[in-house]
């Protein structure tokens, strides 16, 4: 059993307050991605957990016991760092039992621990290997492996796949889910690309600043957005958003500015009739933008000029002017449209999302 | 869990009992302190200590064997007036700066020269070396030998040449001996200098100079406005090393003359040594060693100035 | 390569650069002659018509036998080498953990403390060493290797540190992290991680520290008396000459055989001794 337990965790370096007050409770065998942008917190936080960073003021427990001031080689966990760390004198066998040896394993359970785990990553071979005769991608698996060989209560993760080219890193991606699916084991993986942590993470905590900005299931977090900065950095390509004014009529609420005019949904109403006279940001994905046809309701679409088209073969993306401000919307691979065309466009009134303007709060 | 191998004992039921030695080399600090302690303690004994202790034998009479009595700024005031003592401080300035001059330009020279490819390129580099690589006096007894008044050989060669008729005595002649010893300083330095200055050199991208002459540079400017002022850096810390070096420099003429003919060659490190240790006036010694002082300062000043400017660039 | 004709070429570049080797190398050549010229040829003036400096046909060994022999030579050069070893020895271990101290731990005054030791390094022997002297004979160390063993490392201490910092700067962080979370203690990270990765920078410094050991004069002057204890530098130089007498042949010898241990380390090492002379310049 290792849940890991994070109470009002802060973090300061000298002047710098990088980590302010956060919370998370890590179930038992669950994989949890911290991600954001650089400078958001979640290195530090995942270094206070492995014990490199002194802790300000919180508490970390794993399994109800208060960790704060264990050194790291005493909180049984295994970090895979974004450079490897590979010992550079020592072979691959030596590197991964270099933790069983400080622990004080005899040799015949070392041998037999690091057999298992080359063969989980397909290394063997590589044994008697020193590092630098190794290509990127079996660095990689040798850091895991190195990882997985003691056992520990929790894995921690430093962006490991960042140093790898783009066709390796998503094929590292499925195997470090079939592993985790294999070994079961706690893990807390940090990254800053929001696609990794969409499809690896069975929670993901989304970070800036310091603070937690939404924590929850991937779909929950890119269905329901709790502000616009989460709403924003997930998915890709990223939302598009507009600054709109709220007015009320007929017993309808209406989003409007230069380019649009949107009737929101009946269910936004309430919620949306207190900002009535006031500016909010309207927010909906490139995918829920479709080119409107004559059956589509004039009261959920607007005009547009199309100014760029890239043509990716699965899908085709239209940068369109709509207005003042531009837009990106993705659309059938078989849509016509050139250069300079206008359109008109529909949206899919499901997925509109609104934002207050100043708090960037879901409304 | 899919794994078949001995199960780890539960981290949680007990972490490994740590001990209190243990816990406190786990601390930075004290890991610190005890990992700097046995050089402090060696540095602090050998030369703080010493350093401290000199500046007591200075403003005390001691002779060797006889301990003295604190005379305030006595020893001060006699090498004040000791002429022998104004020879030594304008020998070893006109010493220090000539031969750092000369060291700067031939060893610049050598370098310009060696930073470019030719067979036996890194043969020459490890025999350019060294002078700077054999024992200072054993190479300095070679030139020793090599000006003796009766059997030089660099007058058996000037004399060859037709340049001189009379023999030269580099050493025993006063007018000529600090030159003499000028020459041999400079030979031992220019290697360090060069090897020093190629390293320097060998940091300047080509493409640099290669944009320059594309600009229309001809060599000497090329050299004037990219590689002079990007070798200024490295130059500045070699030169403050060798002046510090050179200006207590004692080897070389202690070996050549003694500091004679008449003191023409006297230098502070020489005159404090035969002060000092050859007629066991301690104490006076030991004030001339600290006329090395106030250079050490400054030197270690600039250093630090410097250092302090090239680090918040 | 230079650009332009042929004779620019030879002007500029292949005629200087004879100088200077030629000027930098001639007294090693004469050492070497002069130890093997027998003494009725190395007595002549310097304008006598026979004098022929540049070579002979009579080589002989007598200079080296002699010294070898009559002299307290093969002492010295055996003292020179316990002294240059232990001292570098010491430097060695407090470089290292010095150097680790400095470059990889946090705590207060570790600027400081290493710009001081840095300063401890432009130091000179001559302003210390009347001073220490006397401390040395108050520790009744005069005229022991201890004197020199335990003052040298006072000028290689610094160097040593100076360079494993630099070396352990180049070390990831990471690695230690690592080991740490691995299960080693920092200690134990320093050791088995860490020091072994040094190596190059620890050989580097080591051979330096042992050629200025080797090489120090003023300190084995001043702190030894009796002929059985001398170094190299200072055997040669002091005992080599009776009365007035300089026995140029056996000098000589001495100078050259005295440097043989040293040339001898530094043929084997020329990069790594390059290394650490312009790492010690480039700080």
């Amino acid at each position: 059993m290792a849940q890991v337990v994070i109470r009002s965790l802060n973090k300061k370096f000298d002047e710098v307050h990088a980590v302010k007050d956060v919370n998370l409770d890590i179930r038992d065998k669950e994989f949890v991605v911290l991600v954001g942008p650089s400078g958001c917190g979640k290195t530090t936080t995942l270094r206070m957990v492995a014990g490199l960073e002194s802790i300000t003021s919180g508490r970390i427990m794993i399994d109800d016991k208060v960790i704060n001031e264990l050194p790291p080689m005493d909180r049984d966990i295994a970090m895979v760092f974004q450079n490897y760390a590979l010992y550079p004198h020592m072979s691959v066998y030596d590197n991964m039992a270099f933790g069983l040896k400080m622990r004080k394993f005899d040799k015949p359970n070392i041998a037999r621990r690091v057999q298992e785990a080359a063969e989980i990553l397909g290394i063997q071979e590589l044994l008697r290997r020193k590092p630098r005769q190794l290509s990127g991608g079996q660095r990689q698996r040798v850091a895991l492996g190195r990882a997985i060989v003691r056992h520990p209560q929790v894995f921690l993760f430093d962006e490991p796949l960042s140093n790898l080219d783009a066709k390796l890193r998503v094929q590292m991606r499925v195997e470090l889910k079939k592993l985790h699916d294999r070994l079961g084991t706690t893990a807390i993986y940090v990254t800053h690309d929001q696609v990794e942590a969409m499809t690896l993470g069975d929670r993901v905590v989304v970070m800036k600043d310091g603070y937690v900005q939404q924590v929850g299931e991937p779909l929950e977090l890119y269905n329901e957005p709790a502000n616009r900065f989460v709403a924003g950095f997930l998915g890709s390509p990223a939302m598009n958003f507009a600054t709109v004014k709220v007015s009320q009529e007929n017993g309808a609420v209406w989003a409007a500015n230069a380019g649009m005019q949107i009737k929101a949904p009946a269910e936004f109403t309430n919620r949306l009739g207190r900002y009535v006279g006031q500016e909010i940001t309207l927010g909906i994905r490139p995918e829920d933008l479709y080119v409107a046809s004559a059956a589509d309701p004039a009261e959920l679409g607007f005009d547009v000029v199309v100014e760029v088209v890239e043509r990716l073969g699965s899908e085709i993306l239209l940068d369109v002017a709509v207005g003042t401000d531009t837009m990106v919307a993705s659309v059938e691979p078989h849509v016509r449209a050139n250069i300079h065309d206008r359109m008109r466009l529909a949206l899919n009134p499901q997925r509109l999302h609104f934002f207050d303007m100043q708090s960037e709060a879901a409304i | 869990m899919t794994f078949t191998s001995v199960a780890a004992p539960s981290a949680y039921a007990g972490s490994p009992k740590r001990g209190p030695v243990t816990r406190l080399l786990e601390d930075e600090r004290w890991l610190a302190i005890l990992l700097l302690l046995p050089t402090l303690v060696l540095l602090g004994l050998f030369i703080a200590y010493p350093f401290f202790k000199g500046v007591e034998l200075s403003v005390t009479d001691t002779k060797v064997g006889v301990p003295g009595q604190f005379v305030g700024l006595q020893n001060f005031e006699k090498i004040w007036n000791d002429s022998i003592f104004h020879v030594a401080v304008w020998n070893t300035c006109l010493y220090t700066f000539v031969t750092t001059v000369f060291k700067l330009v031939l060893g610049l020279w050598l370098a310009l020269l060696l930073n470019n490819h030719f067979k036996g390129k890194a043969f020459t580099r490890a025999f350019i070396l060294l002078p700077f690589i054999i024992p200072t006096v054993l190479s300095t007894l070679a030139w020793k030998w090599m000006f003796d008044p009766t059997f030089s050989v660099i007058n058996w060669m000037l004399f060859q040449l037709g340049i001189i008729h009379a023999r030269i005595n580099w050493l025993g002649d006063p007018n000529l001996a600090l030159i003499s010893v000028m020459i041999v300083n400079v030979w031992r330095g220019v290697p360090f200098y060069a090897i020093s200055l190629l390293a320097g050199l060998q940091t300047i991208s080509p493409e640099l100079h290669e944009a320059a002459a594309i600009d229309g540079a001809r060599a000497w400017q090329r050299f004037r406005h990219v590689t002079w002022p990007l070798l200024l850096p490295v130059t500045l810390v070699i030169v403050l090393f060798s002046v510090i070096q050179t200006f207590a420099d004692f080897q070389l003429v202690y070996v050549l003359t003694g500091g004679g003919p008449a003191n023409a060659t006297q230098l502070f490190a020489t005159y404090a040594y035969q002060l000092g240790i050859g007629t066991g006036l301690l104490s006076e010694g030991a004030t001339i060693s600290l006329a090395i002082f106030p250079v050490l300062l400054l030197v270690v000043i600039v250093q630090l100035l410097y250092i302090r400017r090239v680090e918040t660039l | 390569m230079i650009e332009g004709a042929i004779w620019r070429r030879w002007v500029f570049f292949y005629f200087p650069l004879t100088a200077f080797i030629v000027a930098l190398l001639f007294p090693f050549y004469w050492m070497v002659i002069t130890t093997i010229r027998p003494d009725s040829e190395l007595y002549r003036p310097w304008n006598a018509p026979n004098y022929a400096p540049f070579w002979t046909w009579n080589p002989t060994l007598v200079h080296i036998k002699d010294l070898l022999t009559e002299t307290l030579f093969s002492t010295w050069m055996l003292n020179t080498m316990i002294i240059s070893l232990a001292a570098t020895g010491i430097s060695l271990f407090c470089g290292l953990l010095a150097g680790y101290a400095l470059s990889r731990l946090k705590f207060p005054f570790a600027g400081s403390l290493g710009t001081m030791i840095f300063i401890t390094y432009l130091v000179p022997q001559t302003l210390l060493f009347i001073p220490l002297a006397d401390i040395i004979r108050n520790f009744h160390l005069g005229d022991t290797p201890w004197a020199l063993i335990l003052t040298y490392p006072t000028f290689l201490i610094p160097f040593c540190t100076w360079l494993m910092m630099g070396y352990f700067k180049s070390i990831p962080k990471e690695l230690e992290e690592c080991a740490r979370i691995d299960g080693a203690t920092r200690w134990k990270a320093m050791v088995y991680i860490i020091f072994p990765i040094a190596v190059p920078g620890i050989l580097s410094a080591g051979i330096f520290a042992f050629t200025l050991s080797w090489n120090e004069f003023l300190y084995a002057l001043v702190f030894l008396s009796s002929p059985e204890q001398k170094t190299v530098p200072v055997g040669v130089t002091s005992e080599l000459i009776r009365g007035d007498v300089f026995y140029w042949g056996e000098l000589m010898a001495g100078a050259l055989l005295g440097s043989i241990p040293v040339a001898f380390v530094y043929s084997f090492f020329v990069e790594h001794y390059v290394a650490s002379l312009t790492g010690s310049v480039k700080g």
